[in-house]
């Protein structure tokens, strides 16, 4: 187990009466990927300004290294953030942009030159020494928000969305080039997005997060195939989740039909909920199938094909390279490991959250 | 705007020509001529002249103070409601506007009587046995005149600036280690540059060519550029020397202009 960097213990915080995290307890290890995932307003982006330093938890504390930085200010902190809208020094240019944390620090000039070059070669912008911000698409300008944080060695790189703004194919390629510089830098990377798939794509630890609340820790695999509850298995990826009873250990009962599955533990005729991933879902001959329906829908989506099945009153979504046209009839087959159960929701809030989604 | 809709512009060219170009060619055929009529440039060399060159020295003097007074008041105060919440800045602006909307004789005659001799502010001093201010008809009682008349012109140009500038960027200077004077001076200052030269311009200017202040609160004693350019149209009625100096004044003011226009280019402090 790495060591451990930053914990966050008991942190609450509320804007105008407003709950935004409540009692929430977070440890990062070093050099860990971690993102912060959830919808706008699950309090990511406020446990984000709280490590950087930008406004203070109403209670609990902000441990780094060892040491208590809850009431310590942004510009004593060893971690630089990578703002949403780049936030670069649009009046300042390129190099005085990166220089400007190691001027503070008061580091000779060559010191200073040679970090400059250094850091515009990890963003792959050598050469725009001289250039000003505004100059700049707004893929170069997020690169030069990174290089102007990473030029100071933090220990921790908190990033607030930075993708946020680029173009899907722009986000794509920095999405590599993060991950490449991580593994570079050495560093422990914060991150902080809505976008599940830049989530699975770059961690090692994905914290889903929901109404100020974490909702789910691990890593990607165990987040996406694995979902502890409703809201992760729906804010994940595409999902089939459907109202079931575990009969006993390793057998379900979905939509009146049994399944054989692979939990235990859950106790004998509890109601659960069963999240079935849509590319799970094989869609057989009706005579092969454990249940049988009507294809209701057909989207072509390059990869693979997307299909609505209705079969026993509920609408399945089924990704298959094997087309299936509208109106057909056919049969559902889920292999037991694919069946994956999770507890009912205990309090309302949290399943109109679900509903809200 | 599509030619078709140009001729919507036509009432404003018809007033621009008749009360801008015109009394403009007036002024530059009244400067360049004298009484009977023949080219000269007495009129502007006129400038030179012991009288109203000491007088274009108190006008540029009192109007950079001024202009001083306004931007130290100004600043401060535009920070803070830049950096507030909407709901309470808004009212603080208008009690700042407020005083904008009254006439702007009126308001100067006012402190007339509040600083006069036997006014209300000596009267209030008095009942208190303080000793009694002798600020009327003083230079001080002209800045004061023209710092309460023109500030909100330097505020409201301050405030737009100020408040365009990213939270987040100050935020990112912090985080690169910055303490707030740092950020101050390296970033706050020279992002509200524009807001600073508006401003500037907004004060100066008005302040520069400005003769009812300091005929109501100056007392006639101190004689300003534009005292003495009201002067020879109203009193001496020598319209040609007045355009004359009317010209090396709008000098001046085009200069300023011409940096204003430098340094802003976004047109982002302006008020409109």
């Amino acid at each position: 187990m790495k060591k451990e960097l930053i914990q966050l213990i008991d942190i609450s915080k509320s804007f105008d009466g407003q709950m935004v995290l409540d009692e929430l307890n977070l440890n990062i290890h070093e050099n860990e990927f971690v993102t912060l995932l959830g919808p706008s307003g699950c309090g990511k982006t406020t446990t984000l300004r709280i490590l950087g330093g930008f406004t203070g938890p109403d209670r609990g504390r902000v441990v780094f290294d060892g040491k208590d930085i809850t009431h310590i200010p942004p510009n004593k902190r060893q971690l630089n953030t990578v703002f949403q809208k780049y936030a670069l020094f649009t009046h300042m240019t390129i190099a005085e942009n990166i220089a400007f944390g190691l001027k503070i620090k008061k580091k000779p000039k060559s010191y200073i030159d040679d970090k400059i070059r250094y850091a515009l070669k990890l963003v792959n912008l050598d050469g725009y020494e001289n250039r000003m911000p505004d100059s700049l698409s707004g893929g170069q300008q997020q690169r030069i928000a990174i290089a102007r944080a990473i030029v100071n060695e933090p220990k921790v790189l908190l990033l607030d969305e930075p993708l946020g703004a680029l173009d899907l194919k722009l986000r794509q390629e920095m999405q590599y080039e993060l991950i490449r510089m991580k593994n570079e830098l050495g560093i422990t990377f914060v991150y902080v997005t809505h976008d599940q798939e830049e989530a699975l794509t770059m961690s090692d630890t994905i914290v889903v997060m929901n109404q100020g609340y974490i909702q789910q820790i691990g890593s990607p695999e165990s987040i996406y195939n694995e979902p502890e509850n409703a809201f992760v298995a729906d804010f994940i990826g595409d999902s089939n989740i459907i109202p079931a009873t575990m009969i006993e250990d390793k057998l379900v009962r979905i939509l009146g039909t049994l399944f054989a599955c692979v939990d235990t533990g859950f106790g004998n005729n509890r109601p659960v909920d069963v999240v079935i991933r849509p590319e799970d879902v094989i869609l057989v001959e009706p005579s092969e199938g454990i249940i049988q329906g009507v294809v209701s829908h057909l989207i072509f989506k390059g990869v693979h094909y997307e299909m609505e099945v209705q079969a026993c009153g509920f609408e399945w979504l089924v990704h298959s390279t094997t087309l299936f046209p509208v109106g057909k009839e056919v049969g559902i087959r889920v292999d037991p490991f694919n069946i994956q159960i999770m507890n009912k929701p205990e309090s309302v809030d949290e399943e109109a959250v679900i509903i809200d989604i | 705007m599509t030619s078709k809709n140009k001729w919507l512009s036509a009432p404003y060219i018809l007033w621009s020509v008749v009360f801008i170009i015109v009394p403009l060619g007036m002024i530059l055929y009244y400067g360049l001529t004298d009484t009977t009529g023949a080219f000269t440039l007495d009129n502007i060399t006129a400038i030179a002249s012991a009288g109203h060159a000491k007088a274009l020295r108190v006008s540029l003097l009192l109007s950079l103070a001024s202009t001083l007074v306004c931007f130290l008041l100004a600043y401060p105060l535009a920070m803070i409601l830049a950096g507030m919440q909407t709901k309470r800045h808004n009212f603080i602006i208008l009690v700042f506007i407020l005083p904008m909307w009254m006439n702007f004789l009126l308001r100067t005659l006012a402190w007339q009587t509040l600083l006069e001799k036997n006014g209300v502010i000596n009267h209030v001093l008095s009942f208190l046995h303080l000793p009694a201010l002798k600020i009327i008809n003083t230079p001080a009682a002209i800045i004061l005149g023209m710092v309460y008349n023109f500030l909100p012109f330097m505020v409201l140009p301050l405030y737009n600036a100020l408040s365009k500038i990213d939270i987040n960027v100050i935020n990112a200077a912090h985080d690169l280690g910055a303490n707030n004077i740092y950020t101050f001076i390296r970033i706050i200052l020279p992002l509200s540059i524009p807001g600073i030269i508006s401003g500037i311009t907004m004060v100066f200017i008005p302040a520069l060519t400005t003769f009812v202040i300091s005929s109501l609160l100056g007392g006639g004693k101190l004689l300003l550029i534009g005292d003495v350019i009201e002067q020879e149209f109203t009193r001496t009625s020598n319209w040609h020397l007045g355009s004359g100096l009317s010209m090396v004044l709008m000098i001046f003011i085009l200069v300023n202009m011409v940096l204003s226009a430098i340094f802003d280019k976004d047109g982002e402090g302006s008020l409109l």
